[in-house]
This record gives C-alpha cells, sequence and structure tokens, in this order.
C-alpha cells in the first residue's frame, strides 16, 4: 500500500501530488500501515465494575511507516503516542481500526502466528531502571529472546551475545554484570542489544532518551543511528522532544488527544506547519540560542489539555485553538493530504499554498 | 545581594562519603536572572538547598563556606532569624508542586498561612492579597480556586499555586529548582511567559535551576554551568552560548540538538558523569576530556577570568590552544 492509497481512502479532494514526488513516493515501500486505530481504555466502578466510561487513549488514527524510515511521533503527556505504539506491537489489543505489518493484518494475527511474527517486531522502552531485570545478568537479558524463539545453541547465543555488546558499544567484558552496575545510559544500550538480538525489522522506540542526561542523549541517538543504517531498521520514534525528533526523524506526526492532526515530512512539519496545534508547539520549544530567543516571536497557548475521557466534541484542539469557530465545536475536521504527503486535520487549512 | 564563597556540602552515607558541592563562589545580583545548569548530580540542588540549610543533616554536613545575604551569612544565622528569610525574603520553587504543597489544605489556605507567618497580615488582608496573587500568575476564576485543594489542579496550575506562594511575601530572590521541568512543552511556556512578565513588573532576582539549555538561553542574564559539584564556567548568557570556553559546556551545545535547524550531527561527551564518592583530584571532567593533559590529573582548576565577566574552570586556554598561563 502506498500513500496514494491512503488519500483515495481518507483524503477526498485532496490536491494530487506533484508528479515528481509522486515517482519518488511510489517508490517507498510500506512496513506498517495503521488505518482508523482506536483504543480505549473502559472506566469501572462500583462493587459491580460496571463499565462507566472510557479513556480514549487513541481515537482513530491512520498512518504508513515506510521500509527504512523514522516516523517521528511527538505530543505531550498523555496524547496517546505509547499506546499507538504498543496497539500496533499488539501488546495491547486494538478496540477498533487495523493495522498491517509486512501486509500481514495484525489486529487479527493471534497465538502461534503472532509469536512467529513477534522477532520482527521489537520495542525499546524510556525507563532503562525498570525494563531491565535485576536479578539478570547482561548476557541472560541478551539471551532472553535469543532462547525464547530458539535461535541457536549455548555456544553460538554466547557468540551473538558478544557481538550484541559490541555493536552497542559495550564490552563483551560486561555480560556477567548485572543492571545496577551500569549507569541509565549503558542500561540503555543493554535494552537497545536486546531489542535488535533477533534481527527486527521494526522497532518502536518509545522515549528512549527521556531518562538520560543530556550528554549522555547523542551518545544513544547515534547509536539508534548507526544500527538503523547497518540493519535497515525502521523506526518508530515516540518523544516530547522535538529538537531532537527534528534531528533524528524522516517524517513526523504530532498527537494530541488521542488524534494524529499532523504528519508531514520533517521539514515541513517544522518550516512550514499548517496545524494550529503544531504551530503553538513549535513555538513553545526554547532553542539553546540567546540571539534567536530574543527574536522569537511566541504564541502562547491558553488552558490545559482536556482530559481523554472527555474530549470535545467536534475538533479536539478547539477548547486551546486561537483559530476556533463555531463549526470546530461540532465537526471533526477531516484528516486529509494537503499535498507532497502533508496531512493536516484542521477546517481552516486548504491545500498547499507553495 | 547574595554572595556565596567556597560553599561544600557533603552527605555521610552508609556506603561512604558523597562529596556532593566541592567548593562554591558566586553571586546573585540585585533583580538579576541567573541560570544554573548542569546534568543530573552534578550538585545544583544541594547547592541553592545548603545556602538556606535546607538539605537532612545527617546525613548532609556543610563542611565549608559562607552565604552572605544582605549583610549575613545565611550558614551562621540562628534558625528563627533563618526561618524568616525562607519564604520571606528568599521564596522558593520546586520541581514537583505536589511535595511541597500540603495536600489537606486549599489554596487560599495555603497562601494565607505564608502572608500571615512573614508578614502582619489580618486574614482578610491575607484573603484580598491571595487573590491578587492567583490572578498575577495568571490562574483563572481565582475566587473558585482559593477554595481549590491541591490534586483538584493540574500541574501547570499547581506550579501557578507555587509562584504564587513564593511571591506572596514581595521576596527579593526566588530560587526555582527545575520548575518547568515535570510540565508539557505549551503549559512550560505559560509559566515560561509568567515568570518574564512578573520579573519585568517586581524587579526580583531569580535562580533557575535547570538541565534545559534552551530554557535559560531565553530568559537569564547570566549562566552558572557545574559539573561534578563544582562550577566550570560563569557568563553573560550571550557570551556563554557564543564563545563557551570549558570543554564541558562547548561539549553540551555541540551534543543538543535544534528546533529550528536542519539535521545537523550531535556531538557526543563520550564516558560517564563523575562518581562523587571519591575526594575530587584534579579536574573531574578529565576523563572525559579531549583536551586534558597531565596537569588536569593533579591539580583542581579555579574559575579564572577568561573574557568580561566570563569565568572557566579548565587549565586548558581553548581560544589559543594552549594550557593557560599559570593563575
Ligand atoms: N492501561 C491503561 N489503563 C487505563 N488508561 C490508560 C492505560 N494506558 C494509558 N492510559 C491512558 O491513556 C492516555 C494515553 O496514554 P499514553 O501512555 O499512550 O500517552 P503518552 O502520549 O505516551 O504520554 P506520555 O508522554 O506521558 O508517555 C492517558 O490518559 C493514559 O492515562
Ligand atoms: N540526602 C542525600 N543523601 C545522599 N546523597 C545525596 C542526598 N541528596 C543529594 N545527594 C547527592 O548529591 C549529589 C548532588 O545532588 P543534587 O541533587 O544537587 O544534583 P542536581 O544537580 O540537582 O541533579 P538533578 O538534575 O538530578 O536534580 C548527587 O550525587 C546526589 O546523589
Ligand atoms: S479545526 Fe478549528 S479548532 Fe481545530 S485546529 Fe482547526 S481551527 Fe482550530
Ligand atoms: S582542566 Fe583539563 S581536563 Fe579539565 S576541562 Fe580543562 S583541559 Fe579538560
Ligand atoms: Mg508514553
Ligand atoms: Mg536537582
Amino acid at each position: 500500500m502506498t500513500s496514494e492509497s491512503v488519500s483515495e481512502e481518507t483524503a477526498e479532494g485532496a490536491e494530487p501530488a506533484s508528479s515528481v514526488d509522486t515517482a519518488d513516493r511510489a517508490d517507498r515501500e510500506v512496513l506498517v500501515s495503521v488505518r482508523g486505530l482506536k483504543k480505549h481504555f473502559p472506566i469501572m466502578k462500583g462493587v459491580f465494575r460496571r463499565q462507566v466510561g472510557a479513556v480514549r487513549a487513541v481515537d482513530g488514527v491512520s498512518f504508513d511507516i515506510y521500509k527504512g524510515e523514522t516516523l517521528g511521533l511527538v505530543g505531550e503527556s498523555g496524547s496517546g503516542k505509547s499506546t499507538t505504539g504498543k496497539v500496533i506491537l499488539q501488546l495491547e489489543q486494538a478496540t477498533e481500526g487495523t493495522a498491517t505489518f509486512d501486509g500481514i493484518e495484525l489486529t487479527e494475527t493471534t497465538g502461534e502466528s503472532l509469536r512467529k511474527l513477534r522477532p520482527r517486531m521489537q520495542m525499546i522502552f524510556q525507563d532503562p531502571h525498570s525494563s531491565l531485570n535485576p536479578r539478570m545478568t547482561v548476557a541472560s537479558i541478551i539471551a532472553e529472546p535469543l532462547r525464547e524463539h530458539g535461535k541457536g545453541n549455548a555456544e553460538s547465543q554466547r557468540k551473538r551475545i558478544d557481538e550484541l555488546l559490541s555493536q552497542v558499544g559495550l564490552s563483551p567484558m560486561h555480560a556477567n554484570r548485572y543492571p545496577h552496575e551500569f549507569s541509565g545510559g549503558q542500561r540503555q544500550r543493554i535494552g537497545i542489544a536486546r531489542a535488535i538480538a533477533l534481527n527486527p525489522d521494526f522497532v518502536v522506540c518509545d522515549e528512549p532518551i527521556a531518562a538520560l542526561d543530556v550528554s549522555i542523549q547523542a551518545q544513544v541517538v547515534n547509536l539508534l543511528e548507526e544500527l538503523q543504517d547497518e540493519l535497515g531498521l525502521t523506526y518508530l520514534f515516540i518523544s516530547h522532544d522535538l529538537s531532537m525528533v527534528r534531528h533524528i526523524a524522516d517524517r513526523v506526526a504530532v498527537m494530541y488527544l488521542g488524534h494524529i492532526v499532523e504528519l508531514a515530512d520533517v521539514d515541513a512539519l517544522y518550516d512550514d506547519p499548517q496545524h494550529p496545534y503544531t504551530q503553538a508547539l513549535n513555538s513553545a520549544v526554547p532553542v539553546p540560542d540567546p540571539v534567536v530567543e530574543a527574536g522569537r516571536q511566541r504564541q502562547i497557548l491558553e488552558g490545559d489539555i482536556p482530559s481523554p475521557s472527555n474530549p470535545p466534541p467536534g475538533c479536539v484542539f478547539n477548547t486551546r485553538c486561537p483559530l476556533a469557530e463555531e463549526r470546530c465545536r461540532t465537526e471533526v475536521p477531516e484528516w486529509r493530504d494537503i499535498g507532497d504527503g502533508h496531512y493536516v486535520a484542521c477546517h481552516l487549512v486548504d491545500h498547499k499554498t507553495t | 545581594m547574595l554572595e556565596v564563597s567556597n560553599l561544600a556540602t557533603e552527605f555521610h552515607t552508609p556506603d561512604g562519603v558523597v562529596h556532593a558541592v566541592n567548593g562554591i563562589d558566586f553571586e546573585l545580583r540585585q533583580g538579576e536572572f541567573l541560570g544554573v545548569v548542569g546534568e543530573s548530580g552534578s550538585g545544583k540542588s544541594v547547592t541553592m538547598m545548603s545556602l538556606l540549610r535546607l538539605i537532612p543533616m545527617p546525613p548532609g554536613k556543610i563542611v565549608s563556606g559562607s552565604a552572605m545575604f544582605d549583610g549575613n551569612d545565611l550558614l551562621e544565622m540562628d534558625t528563627s532569624d533563618l526561618r524568616k528569610v525562607r519564604g520571606g525574603q528568599i521564596g522558593f520553587i520546586f520541581q514537583d508542586p505536589m511535595t511541597s504543597l500540603n495536600p489537606v489544605l486549599t489554596v487560599g489556605k495555603q497562601i494565607g498561612e505564608s502572608l500571615k507567618l512573614h508578614t502582619n497580615a489580618t486574614t482578610r488582608d491575607a484573603r484580598r492579597r491571595s487573590l491578587e496573587l492567583l490572578e498575577l500568575v495568571g490562574i483563572p476564576d481565582a475566587e473558585q480556586r482559593l477554595k481549590a485543594y491541591p490534586h483538584e489542579l493540574s500541574g501547570g496550575m499547581r506550579q501557578r499555586v507555587m509562584i504564587a506562594i513564593a511571591l506572596a511575601c514581595s521576596p527579593k530572590v526566588i530560587i526555582a529548582d527545575e520548575p518547568t521541568t515535570a510540565l508539557d512543552v505549551t503549559i512550560q511556556a505559560q509559566i515560561i511567559e509568567i515568570v518574564r512578565d512578573l520579573r519585568a513588573k517586581l524587579g526580583t532576582a531569580v535562580v533557575w535551576i535547570t538541565h534545559d539549555l534552551g530554557v535559560v538561553a531565553g530568559l537569564a542574564d547570566r549562566v552558572i554551568v557545574m559539573y561534578g559539584g563544582r562550577i566550570v564556567e560563569e557568563a553573560r548568557v550571550g557570551d556563554l552560548y557564543a564563545q563557551p570556553h570549558h570543554p564541558y559546556t562547548r561539549g553540551l551545545l555541540n551534543s543538543i540538538p535544534r528546533l529550528d535547524q536542519k539535521g545537523t550531527d550531535l556531538e557526543t561527551i563520550e564516558g560517564q558523569p563523575p562518581s562523587l564518592r571519591k575526594p575530587p583530584v584534579g579536574c573531574s571532567f578529565a576523563p572525559r576530556c579531549q583536551y586534558a593533559f597531565d596537569r588536569c590529573l593533579t591539580d583542581t582548576p579555579q574559575l579564572t577570568a577568561v573574557g568580561f565577566e566570563h569565568r572557566a574552570a579548565c587549565w586548558w586556554d581553548i581560544e589559543n590552544e594552549r594550557p593557560r598561563d599559570d593563575v
């Protein structure tokens, strides 16, 4: 499936992309494809645990991830980024919608067939402290997926562990130590080694650097980039650090209250954002340069993010949007391609002007 | 207005001594905005908490130094006088407002308490002033919010309440320890805007601790960079970013991506921050420093002038690419 078929399905009236770009985009192979994906967590109450409502963590998102690219997924706390990643990997069950991986419908894959697919899709977590078992040595942590999926004998597993450790910049001498003997950055490297142990195609990186010191973040990001080049990995890179996402991503999706409100090539998203939320988000991120900061126009959003258990009707952003008009409070804006694979959900955004 | 010299703080734990702060000198001037940056564990919080003797003692121990505030040494002052300074002339804002707000008191009560403790405001005055303060920090429906309990407010609202409490007694100094780190970026922008606005209005001096070099760039007049319990560089904000002198500051600035620039390569500082368990000998950045030479391993570099109002603690003269002349 290509981006063109997305526009057919979901973006009526979208302008056809320029011919050069069409050719370029058609060449890219889709690895992961998500359509109308929803995840609602029931809210239970009372002695009989009756359902009294639902947290609409993910509320209908559609996007593709191309083979070999890094798709950045940004948004504020609670916007549904992690849940989106988990539902794609089937760590959470979708409430509605579909997610396909390499043409296989994941939401209908279960049991043994899902287990067989697992090695190809992995996840790296935010907190390198809690995601590693403190009672296991580094070697057994990394070997776990190898054993679970019956890859090789003890001897070849041993060799693979050494290889993986050097690949992530640790010494094979570290194999018999325990996680607490490592720094945060090193622990994240161990998590990465485990994630790539089975030669995955697709890795969801969920805030992989958020818990790390500034001087260590660049080390880990550079490592992820090197491994991507070496192993041809495809990443979904979840982060609330918009500056780092600009650095690492090829395309970026912006989430707000369970919805993706904008998705575009990285430079288009940062240099020419179309959705009012993306614009406000960009303007809120401080730039480490006093000269730039002094001359910056700031757009401050008012109010707080509404609760995902009671999202506003119409456009989810309407309670804070400086441009909101009457229909924004009743009509849900359509998710559509405004040209060049730039997707936006806003009533006021037409086709790309450039 | 506030002058700190040779401040050193240790923690005596069962596993040994943690040398958290190792001889710090800095001053804070009237009405200025001082940014304090550094990585986790570099000693930012312990430095500021030590000033007001807010660290737990034991295991903490202030082993040396003085902190002159308005002619008095905060470290020598008796506790009842110090209590008046805290929350009176010096206000504090912490990263997590939930730990410093009392969960069983309404917002109005908490601001009122602080007012009554430090001024001789009557209950009615305190109420009126609380309302003013909430409006000042941009809390809508201030009247209603006075009756709210902390858990009924969002993170951003709670942080505003903290700012209101810190401002309650018109302090000369506010020390803010990572006040926006736990907040979402659009909420952080709201808080920063309020602080900017308040500074212009009230002229309060601010010490703002953060690990975000972006936040400081837009707010500070001067910046202090901490590493391994020491100040390694100090400069006016423009100079620090345009001409960092210390290899650590330089490395840090080159390792962070920018929102306004296309994918440039990120330089890395190899290795890890120092352990504070051993008494520091030489430069604590030496194991990670590309310029390190013999002297760095044995002598501890002191802050030295490298330009106008610009000091760095490094034996290597990065501008002229040679060891610094003896100082
Ligand atoms: N297992 C769960 N049960 C109930 N609610 C959940 C569960 N997991 C997530 N949620 C809720 O779903 C919403 C989206 O959560 P999610 O963790 O996906 O957000 P996020 O964008 O990853 O946020 P953050 O940046 O804080 O990690 C939140 O309101 C969260 O509280
Ligand atoms: N109560 C304590 N007991 C033992 N060690 C402590 C205590 N409080 C702080 N420390 C140690 O002192 C050192 C400096 O800590 P400090 O909290 O000042 O760092 P920081 O620069 O504020 O870091 P962060 O950015 O993580 O807040 C750290 O190594 C810390 O572990
Ligand atoms: S649809 Fe309306 S409320 Fe939503 S972002 Fe666009 S203008 Fe704002
Ligand atoms: S004193 Fe030496 S080791 Fe320390 S920062 Fe300067 S050159 Fe590097
Ligand atoms: Mg998350
Ligand atoms: Mg701290």
